[in-house]
């Protein structure tokens, strides 16, 4: 799979990264031989193979339906970059 | 201070009055101070492991002292410890501090270990090699134009260059294993869900495991003992029983083993680790083990289908790191999408970047069954056979990594390349089987080589037993 500028460009956005100019060769590079090296899966009878989705030996995990206190207000805002007394802030979303 | 191996070890010399957790604390203090330059520690916690130490030299004399009291531990900068730094080695997450314990960490501090600081690791638990921090490349204290492996190169160095007696790691393809080979430390990374995840950064999790770094087995075991079992901050932990580990171990049961010829003759496994594993098999069939060379046509898809599965889980966990709710936020948002994009794009090292555009990408509508779904199902297709093999064999050796720990620089060109450097130890990691490396001689440089065992699911104690014989 061959990553051109369109594809790189789309999937920076999707990913929420900018990129910078002078890396985009590089990355093109990088990730088009990455891809046509994982791409040797395509040689494996997948035919009828349920994927693996889970890799847990539970079956279920059940609890009483009860709420418990986790991280207080304080605690959850202790590491905001921006917040006021209640409330994480962000740049204004809405004109 | 003389140079602990084992927990037991530091209790008889503190029975005979040789030693107590003030002067243990002090020693190690020393040799984190000695080896700075090995960058193996970002944080070290010097006040506040002395406090702790008068606390529980106290609580051993009044005989209510934990069953870790004297144990000096290590945690890597991916697990929560309350109050303390966290960073995941990215600037992304600069000044961060956690607001709880992570159950593992939670059950060493119950149990009196004392924690000496964070150690350096790839940012994210993303390298091979420990150089993709945002603190600087990790040396290898057997050679310090080495690398120690990744991504817990700081945990594994720190045991190595005994500025603490045990670490707990984080394993996603081999992140403790082939670290511990590269120096020279016994590195366990458990049954996938056997340990609770509450309080590890996420990386990919299907496949992320706490491991455990030591010199003996015996604190392996304890270690195990304590931080795994039920939980209920995680609902994928296993609530099997935890078995007194340290009970169980036995170096001198015979074992039915396999063995892959083909990986023996893989292109860029060193000369030396062949050596060592075929020095490995004749002393097995000597001891009388029933040693068998078997096939696995599937561990040459195990590489490509870690990397397919942990691109996209990565892709998906590292959306968390925004700017809204911690970690950093760039100067230059006007608004909410800039914020996201330039936040990310500053506090993001370089391989991450390229991880989470690969997650998306395959991840991405038009490529999602060709290649994430096809993925899991040859994920399915690896972990029967590898499990198929452990019915009829109570291991798998292997070596832990093609080579020994190589120059630093040397791969950061040639991506390919540093991935091909968790070869073996991804396939315990598909298939979610625990795994441990065990330290077994040196190459010609002096350079430690390890060898790795697979058990099937939940034979931790197993692995420890043979680790025991190994290391006699």
């Amino acid at each position: 799979m061959k990553i051109d500028n369109k594809t790189l460009e789309g999937m920076a956005h999707l990913s929420r990264l900018n990129l910078d100019q002078k890396d985009v060769e590089e990355l093109k590079k990088d990730m088009s031989e990455i891809l046509d090296w994982v791409e040797k899966l395509d040689e494996v009878d997948t035919e009828g193979v349920a994927p693996l989705t889970t890799m847990s030996h539970e079956i279920n995990a059940v609890r009483e339906d009860k709420t418990k206190p986790h991280l207080s207000h304080e605690k959850a805002l202790k590491n905001a970059p921006k917040k006021d007394s209640d409330y994480f802030r962000v740049p204004k979303v809405l004109d | 201070m003389k140079h602990y191996t084992s927990l037991a070890e530091i209790h008889r010399d503190m029975d005979a009055g040789k030693i107590n957790c003030v002067d243990l604390v002090k020693g190690y203090l020393n040799n984190i101070a000695q080896n700075k330059d090995l960058n193996a520690y970002v944080e070290v916690y010097e006040a506040e492991a002395l406090d702790k130490a008068v606390v529980v030299d106290e609580k051993i004399k009044n005989n209510t002292a934990g069953k870790l009291a004297g144990m000096v531990v290590g945690l890597k900068d991916v697990l929560c410890h309350d109050a303390h730094g966290l960073q995941c080695g990215s600037k992304i997450l600069n000044g961060f501090e956690s607001q709880f314990n992570g159950t593992a960490v939670e059950r060493l501090l119950a149990e009196d270990a004392i924690v000496i600081g964070r150690q350096n690791c790839d940012e994210f638990a993303m390298g091979s090699s420990n150089e993709n921090s945002s603190f600087g490349p990790v040396q290898n204290a057997a050679d310090p134009t080495r690398v120690p492996g990744g991504s817990s190169g700081g945990s594994a160095v720190g045991v190595q260059a005994n500025t603490c007696l045990v670490s707990l790691g984080t394993d996603t393809g081999g992140s403790v294993r082939q670290p511990a080979s590269f120096c020279g430390v016994l590195g366990l990374k458990p049954t996938y869900s056997r340990i609770s995840r509450h309080g590890l950064a996420a990386y990919a999790s299907s496949f992320d495991t706490i491991g455990i770094f030591s010199k003996s087995v015996e604190d392996n075991a304890l270690m195990l003992e304590v931080i795994a079992g039920a939980d209920v901050y995680d609902s994928t932990v296993s609530k099997k029983p935890v078995p007194t580990y340290t009970t169980q171990i036995d170096p001198h049961k015979k074992y039915k083993i396999a063995y892959i010829k083909e990986a023996l003759d893989s292109d860029g496994l060193q000369p030396e680790v062949k050596d060592t594993m075929t020095d490995l098999i004749e002393r097995l069939k000597n001891d009388g083990h029933e040693v068998e060379e078997v096939g696995f046509p599937m561990l040459r898809y195990a590489l490509e289908t870690y990397y397919i599965l942990t691109f996209a889980e990565a892709s998906s966990n590292l959306s968390r790191y925004d700017g809204v709710r911690f970690g950093h936020r760039s100067e230059k948002s006007v608004d909410l999408e800039s914020m996201y994009k330039a936040s990310r794009s500053e506090g993001f090292g370089k391989e991450v970047q390229k991880r989470i555009m690969l997650g998306t990408f395959v991840l991405s509508a038009s490529y999602y069954d060709a290649y994430y779904t096809r993925a899991q199902k040859v994920r399915r297709l690896i972990r029967d056979e590898l499990k198929a093999l452990l019915s009829n064999h109570d291991f798998l050796v292997l070596p832990t990594a093609p080579t020994t720990a190589f120059k630093i620089g040397a791969l950061t060109k040639n991506p390919l390349e540093m991935y091909l450097a968790d070869l073996f130890t991804v396939p315990a990691s598909v298939a979610g089987t625990p795994a441990i490396s065990v330290p077994y001689g040196k190459d010609k440089g002096g350079m430690p080589i390890g060898v790795q065992a697979i058990a099937n699911d939940f034979e931790e104690s197993k692995l420890l037993s043979f680790s025991k014989y190994l290391m006699n």
